[in-house]
């Protein structure tokens, strides 16, 4: 029975490896099972960069360790082998080998990355060495995204703003900053396809940024739990040409004036 | 041999025949034995762990047929709905199945039932350094689980906050119909459990530190037993900040203090009275400990499964002194890693990069333990007993848990997988694939000196297989729903476009959790069978080492016939020394020297 078990084993790097080949490469017929469409600036690429780095490291300590570890099963079953066992108590040299070479290699994935973290996180686009406005103040509340756009005057908190809720309209190919907030429990701000995510915090202010390269439309999830009704947060991103984000937004002001809805009433 | 009869301390009661029923009280139900609480422990939370594996297949349930009626039990369960879940009972589910999985399932069965039950036998001691103290640790358990069960009695039935409990939602009355009174019971009930696990914490440091049996060195302790040490020191450390956040969060929840919530909420409609706090301060406080608990849940696990690697490749561990290093190292570096659970929080990002440097470096000590577990099988004798394969599975797919861990510490790859199935895959591997799996491999393995009997060998090949593949089956493939983005805690996650193609593969995840669930049948009959007609044992059926062995099956009170003098370490397989294949810690060397051999200095 250690051949079997030593194969089952062996199953377990061979099946892995498959499951995420198949993921990747796409089964004739079916819908994407990896990572969503990038649409995103260069922090979301290089996400993406880093994880598939990752994986191909952990792809083949994976590998390396399910292989020696199925040929130790199968080498030393006690129904086959003949040698005596090694009585053996380790080796220095070993401990120290596979102690740096481990250390060397997370130390140098945590530096690499601090830049796109930066990038994501810290370093918020700016416009003449200040930084950049943001183009839209979003505030979770159960269950909705309350949206409201600079307008005009591109500041937020003014009289032409304008309200909508779940409705994201967003330019592409220009730096997109976003001020997100709670009003109720936390929220998280999540866009699947430029790789952003934050939780929106009660009595914080934040701000997110990124830079789409597609037109189309897409989720806003939640990603974080907020009550029974979490699953239906929904919102929706448009994102369009700049000709057509301004023509929209102006439409947008033109409904709202027009409309008896009064921006006090949103709040 | 040595064979001086240990007289049993004071606070025990002698086992008579015909005993009275204040005799059979003191000596099953409030024993001060640390076998009987020992095996108290672990009846109880076999028992949670059927609770926590029913609320799992809710939550699958929901997943792979979102609101349709649940087949036979629906019905009798959600007899308002139809027989289907609410969105309300589904984030009770998902919250009470982490609840007691955790604090009702693996803390209390790797601390409390083989912490209690293996601590003294493994050491040469009677029992533990503060019976009554022990007693009380178990019994301190009841008020948790009586309050955990009564969330279920108020609706919707269960708390339904998450298992994080992030305020301003657990906090604010009406923020979730989870938050009414289930959310206070939740917090009492943890409190308890929390008090359980420092009266068991500090008897398990004192009893390691103070009860060895003579020529027992720190240094030729197995090493469930520096596990079960470094562990305990986790908690003491650990929990008290859990206990002190608990009362915070229940403060603010019942008499108005403001700890957690911020000034300037409207949470449905009506501003609460209070503020001035911050929503972020739980969050560190949380995972001040719940991090450390992570580790809490994994260790003791990593040192049982290296005792049984260690007895059936039949040959001493490899690297013992950097096992226990990285055991320390591991709990070291787990009190300044809480943060990466807070990358995406509204943490200050600078500090996300200090968290991300420090997560990176616990992968090492990890890595340390795989590479010194496949230098233990290398060049041995391996017996596929059922205990060595659930030991072996815990190594195989702790590899898998431990390398997804580093897609998490990788702060910008976090931004894109944090609070989706990645995690949830993540720590799957780390505590079913990885923990759940060692405790079984344990129950096999310790079951002859619990009960004086073994397991049925074929039915545990059977079970071990089955719950080997469905668990592949349903958590490998979350790895590939967090690549796309799945998020967690969705009642209908189909709702999104991105998402909605997954369902096929959530059904199928769903189908092996069943069977999982199922396959659990096999162990409860095995279990159950093999107390009354499983072969009856010696003391050593496996020829191990280490000075439990030397005890009668099942050990009486004050555990053993004879005072047990240590000579070595508990890894001495296969040692040219003498012509067995092992060599008990108590068999003192070779009368005739001609027949001694030098060991290499190793210890």
């Amino acid at each position: 029975m250690g051949r079997f078990w030593s194969l089952l084993f062996l199953m377990v790097p061979i099946v892995g490896v498959l499951v995420f080949v198949w993921a990747m490469a796409g089964w004739p017929g079916m819908v994407n099972h990896w990572l969503p469409e990038n649409i995103g600036g260069n922090e979301a690429i290089w996400i993406d960069r880093l994880f598939l780095f990752i994986l191909g490291l952990t792809g083949v300590i994976f590998i390396a360790t399910g292989v020696v570890f199925f040929w130790f099963l199968w080498a030393y079953d006690a129904e086959k082998t003949t040698q005596p066992v090694k009585y053996f108590h380790g080796s220095h040299t070993l401990e120290v080998v596979w102690s740096i070479i481990p250390a060397a290699t997370l130390l140098f994935i945590a530096i690499f990355q601090m830049k796109v973290w930066a990038n994501a996180k810290l370093e918020r686009p700016q416009v003449d060495g200040l930084p950049k406005a943001p183009i839209a103040e979003i505030t979770g509340r159960q269950f909705e995204w309350r949206i409201r756009y600079a307008g005009k005057d591109g500041i937020v908190g003014t009289q032409d703003d304008i309200l909508k809720v779940n409705d994201l309209h967003l330019p592409i190919n220009e730096d997109v900053v976003l001020l997100i907030k709670s009003q109720d429990v936390l929220h998280s701000f999540f866009l699947p396809h430029v790789r952003v995510k934050q939780d929106v915090v009660p009595g914080m202010q934040q701000f997110v940024w990124f830079k789409a390269n597609r037109t189309g439309k897409y989720d806003i999830v939640c990603a974080e739990l907020c009550g029974w009704g979490h699953y239906k947060m929904r919102g929706r991103m448009t994102l369009q040409k700049r000709a057509d984000f301004d023509k929209w937004l102006e439409q947008a002001w033109q409904e709202q004036e027009v409309s008896s809805f009064a921006p006090s009433a949103g709040e | 041999m040595s064979t001086t009869a240990i007289q049993p301390h004071g606070g025990h009661d002698t086992h008579a025949p015909g005993m009275s029923v204040g005799q059979f009280i003191s000596t099953y139900v409030f024993s001060l034995d640390h076998k009987i609480i020992g095996l108290q422990f672990l009846f109880s939370t076999l028992l949670w762990f059927l609770v926590g594996g029913l609320l799992a297949l809710g939550i699958r349930w929901q997943l792979a047929y979102p609101w349709q009626d649940m087949p036979v039990i629906g019905r009798m369960l959600f007899s308002a709905e139809g027989g289907q879940i609410s969105p309300e009972f589904y984030t009770t589910l998902f919250t009470m199945h982490a609840t007691v999985m955790i604090f009702f399932v693996i803390i209390p069965i790797l601390a409390g039932a083989f912490g209690n039950y293996l601590i003294p036998l493994m050491i040469g001691a009677d029992d533990m350094a503060f019976p009554t103290l022990n007693m009380l640790s178990y019994w301190f358990m009841w008020p948790a689980f009586i309050l955990i069960g009564m969330s279920f009695l108020f609706p919707p039935y269960g708390a339904g906050g998450g298992w994080t409990s992030y305020p301003p939602l657990s906090v604010v009355w009406d923020a979730a119909p989870g938050s009414h009174w289930p959310q206070s019971l939740w917090l009492l009930g943890v409190t308890f459990v929390g008090v359980s696990s420092m009266m068991g914490s500090v008897n398990y440091m004192t009893t390691i530190i103070q009860m060895r049996a003579p020529g027992l060195t720190m240094f030729r302790l197995p090493l469930t037993i520096w596990a079960m040490f470094i562990t305990a020191i986790l908690q003491a450390f650990a929990l008290p900040v859990l206990t002190a956040a608990g009362f915070m969060q229940l403060t603010d929840r019942l008499i108005g203090t403001g700890f957690f919530l911020p000034d300037g909420l409207v949470v449905n409609n009506s501003a609460p009275a209070t503020g001035g706090g911050q929503p972020l301060l739980w969050q560190h406080l949380f995972w001040f400990y719940s991090h450390p608990a992570v580790y809490i849940m994994i260790l003791p696990a990593m040192g049982m499964v290296s005792d049984i690697i260690s007895c059936f490749a039949r040959k001493p561990i490899f690297g013992y002194k950097p096992m226990v290093y990285s055991i320390s190292g591991i709990a070291g570096l787990g009190f300044i890693v809480w943060g990466h659970h807070m990358f995406v929080s509204g943490m200050n990002p600078i500090l996300g990069m200090t968290f991300m440097v420090s997560t990176m470096m616990i992968a090492l000590p990890s890595a340390v333990k795989v590479f010194n577990w496949l230098g233990t099988i290398w060049g041995g004798k391996i017996q596929f007993t059922t205990p060595m394969l659930f030991a072996l599975s815990f190594v195989s797919m702790f590899i898998i848990g431990g390398l997804s861990g580093i897609f998490m510490a990788a702060t910008p790859v976090d931004i894109f997988i944090h609070d989706t199935y990645f995690i949830v895959a993540h720590f799957h591997y780390v505590l079913f694939a990885g923990t759940a799996m060692a405790v079984f491999g344990s129950i096999y393995f310790w079951y002859p000196k619990m009960f004086g009997r073994m397991m049925d060998e074929n039915l545990g090949k059977v079970h071990f297989f089955l719950t080997f593949l469905f668990l592949n089956g349903t958590f490998f493939t979350m790895h590939i729903l967090g690549a796309v983005g799945f998020p967690r805690r969705l009642a209908d996650p189909y709702d999104y476009d991105t998402f909605r193609h997954l369902l096929p593969m959530n059904r199928f995840m769903t189908w092996c959790a069943i069977g999982m669930v199922a396959t659990q049948v096999i162990f409860a009959f095995n279990f159950i069978k093999s107390m009354f007609f499983g072969q009856v044992v010696g003391r050593n059926p496996w020829g191990a080492n280490s000075l439990e062995w030397a005890a009668p099956s099942p050990p009486g009170h004050g555990n053993f016939d004879f005072q047990p003098i240590v000579y070595r370490g508990p890894y001495e397989y296969g040692s040219p020394e003498v012509d067995t294949d092992f060599y008990p810690q108590t068999q003192p060397p070779p009368a005739d020297p001609a027949r001694r051999y030098k060991a290499p200095d190793h210890h």
